[in-house]
């Protein structure tokens, strides 16, 4: 992005003054791409989780606005507009309206360092992860100052219950975080994914079992962190109400789901970004080398095709988290609490501790050929699970033998 | 030339946040009715007139999972600078890691013995 700029700005050769002028404007540009980006991507999202949770419950979900209702988010949003923002007497006024800026601001920051495709960032920072954790947090006190201010029964349990959730389950995923950090040497996301490769087995995922296990704690933990079931207990609504939401009302209403799935996208980058390789296109080794060697039109087809994988990874989890949201029932608080500081804690240390190990292996003499015997092993382990995993699927189909379940639009 | 501070990408990026939900609060604010009725002022409670009086108070358990969380998110933080300069500290900062972990795990398992994990 950056150099794009630079390009952009020698060839208008600008006075310092306009230069200035130049640089804010360019920023401007780049936060309004990107928050319409995320604020696209978070309606979309909402009217595929309906269609898709539609279909696993053998129902049709929203089809009448726009084709197989695609519309739907847009007709939805305009409706939230014209709703009354009822705020009731005994809140605490400030706190109340104060709580949704925190939700949404929390959600959104994250993306201004996430990356998109191959030098696709809006903030290249150094300490990258650091930050996304850090301001993914705000969402903590967003929600706390949302329970507590409503002063209702239902509300205030709900805020401390996703607290006291998103703040365990962040000690697993930093955790998580740490032990591909081990392996990579650096914060920032754009050299984490450099540090990877096009194929499985140079991802972290199969690096070494520890990461591996990593991956697993990472994915649940976070999904902890975004309140998606099976963790949705803050909102549980068949003894909750609706949580920390339940006086809000219209927009402000709107501003926390808004969050919520701006939120399967941070999730979705992130684990793309730490575990599955990122923009690494399968068979280039070298994408920085690469890029540097072409010009013009070539350059911006290699970043298109790194933009493109980075968005398939990403949108295949984002539907797979959809799909576990649909599927696993909902845990219990005690359960969740147990989870996270029993096994995910405990696991979390020895995760990073054998990433550590192993980078120590690998830089010992013969340790490339046992590390590369090692990636290999949990590549072709991975992929007899996933290919178990489609035939067990393919023969569950056969059985079934109704054909409602193949239309996947109607 | 100082665009190199990605800081100030990130302030803006924070302005324009929360500048896009105050825009849209007062738009729907414009928009939208606005009638009040003590009936609908009132704090829910499942359709009902309040029972019991709210009263703020929620199980102590809470308050331990915060300080759990206090204390271990800070070693977490601690952890970063090492994990990042790890390949060239080599064997020693495995060790001297290991040393570090097997005291804050031993405050992992202090607090589980002393029951601070169940929860009922």
């Amino acid at each position: 992005m950056k150099e794009l700029f630079f390009e952009l700005s020698q060839s208008w050769q600008l006075e310092p003054l306009e230069m200035t002028g130049a640089i804010a404007l360019w920023l401007v540009v780049v936060s309004a791409i990107v928050l319409s980006f995320v604020a696209t991507f978070a309606g979309v999202t909402s009217w595929v989780e309906r269609r898709v949770a539609g279909r696993m419950m053998s129902r049709i979900g929203p089809n009448r606005v726009g084709p197989q209702g695609f519309l739907q988010w847009m007709a939805d949003g305009l409706k939230c507009f014209l709703k009354e923002d009822v705020i009731p007497n005994e809140v605490d006024k400030p706190l109340f309206r104060f709580a949704p800026y925190l939700v949404f601001t929390g959600t959104f920051a994250a993306f201004a360092a996430l990356p998109f495709g191959y030098g696709i960032v809006a903030a290249d920072l150094n300490i990258g992860i650091f930050y996304v954790t850090a301001i993914t947090a705000l969402v903590v006190i967003g929600i706390l100052m949302a329970g507590w201010s409503s002063n209702n029964k239902w509300s205030l349990l709900g805020g401390v219950r996703s607290a006291a959730q998103i703040v365990s389950y962040e000690i697993p995923s930093g955790l998580a975080i740490l032990s591909v950090v081990v392996l990579a040497g650096t914060l920032n996301l754009q050299a984490i994914i450099a540090g990877q490769g096009g194929f499985p087995w140079d991802w972290y995922i199969f690096n070494n079992p520890f990461t591996l296990m990593a991956f697993f704690i990472f994915f649940a933990s976070i999904l902890a962190e975004g309140n998606r079931t099976p963790f949705d207990l803050p909102e549980a609504e068949s003894e909750l109400v609706a949580g920390y939401l339940t006086e809000y009302s219209g927009m402000r209403f709107v501003f926390f789901f808004f969050g919520e799935w701006a939120n399967l996208w941070v999730m979705s980058a992130l684990i793309t970004t730490l575990f599955l390789g990122g923009w690494q296109i399968p068979g280039v080794a070298d994408l920085a080398g690469v890029v540097a060697g072409v010009q013009g039109a070539a350059k911006t087809l290699w970043i298109l095709l790194s933009v493109v994988v980075f968005f398939a990874k990403t949108l295949v989890l984002v539907f797979v988290v959809i799909w576990i949201r649909w599927t696993l029932p909902r845990l219990r608080v005690d359960q969740l609490m147990v989870m996270c500081w029993k096994y995910f804690v405990p696991f979390g240390f020895l995760c990073m501790m054998g990433s550590a190990l192993f980078v120590l292996i690998a830089q010992s003499p013969l340790g490339e050929t046992v590390h590369l015997v090692v990636r290999l092993a949990l590549t072709g382990l991975g992929g007899l699970v996933l290919l178990l995993f489609v035939r067990r699927t393919i023969l569950n189909v056969r059985e079934l033998q109704d054909p409602f379940y193949f239309k996947v639009l109607e | 030339m100082s665009f190199s501070n990605d800081i100030l990408t990130l302030m803006l990026f924070l302005a324009a946040c929360a500048g896009l939900v105050g825009f849209m609060l007062a738009f729907s604010a414009i928009l939208g009715p606005k009638k009040q009725s003590a009936i609908k002022d009132e704090p829910f409670e499942c359709g009902i007139a309040n029972v019991t009086p709210y009263s703020g108070n929620f199980s102590v358990k809470f308050y331990l999972i915060a300080l759990l969380f206090l204390l271990f998110d800070i070693e977490i933080a601690f952890l970063f600078p090492w994990a990042t300069i790890f390949k060239s500290l080599g064997l020693f900062g495995f060790i001297e890691m290991f040393v570090f972990l097997a005291v804050v795990v031993s405050g992992l398992v202090y607090a589980w013995k002393k029951g601070a994990l169940e929860w009922d």
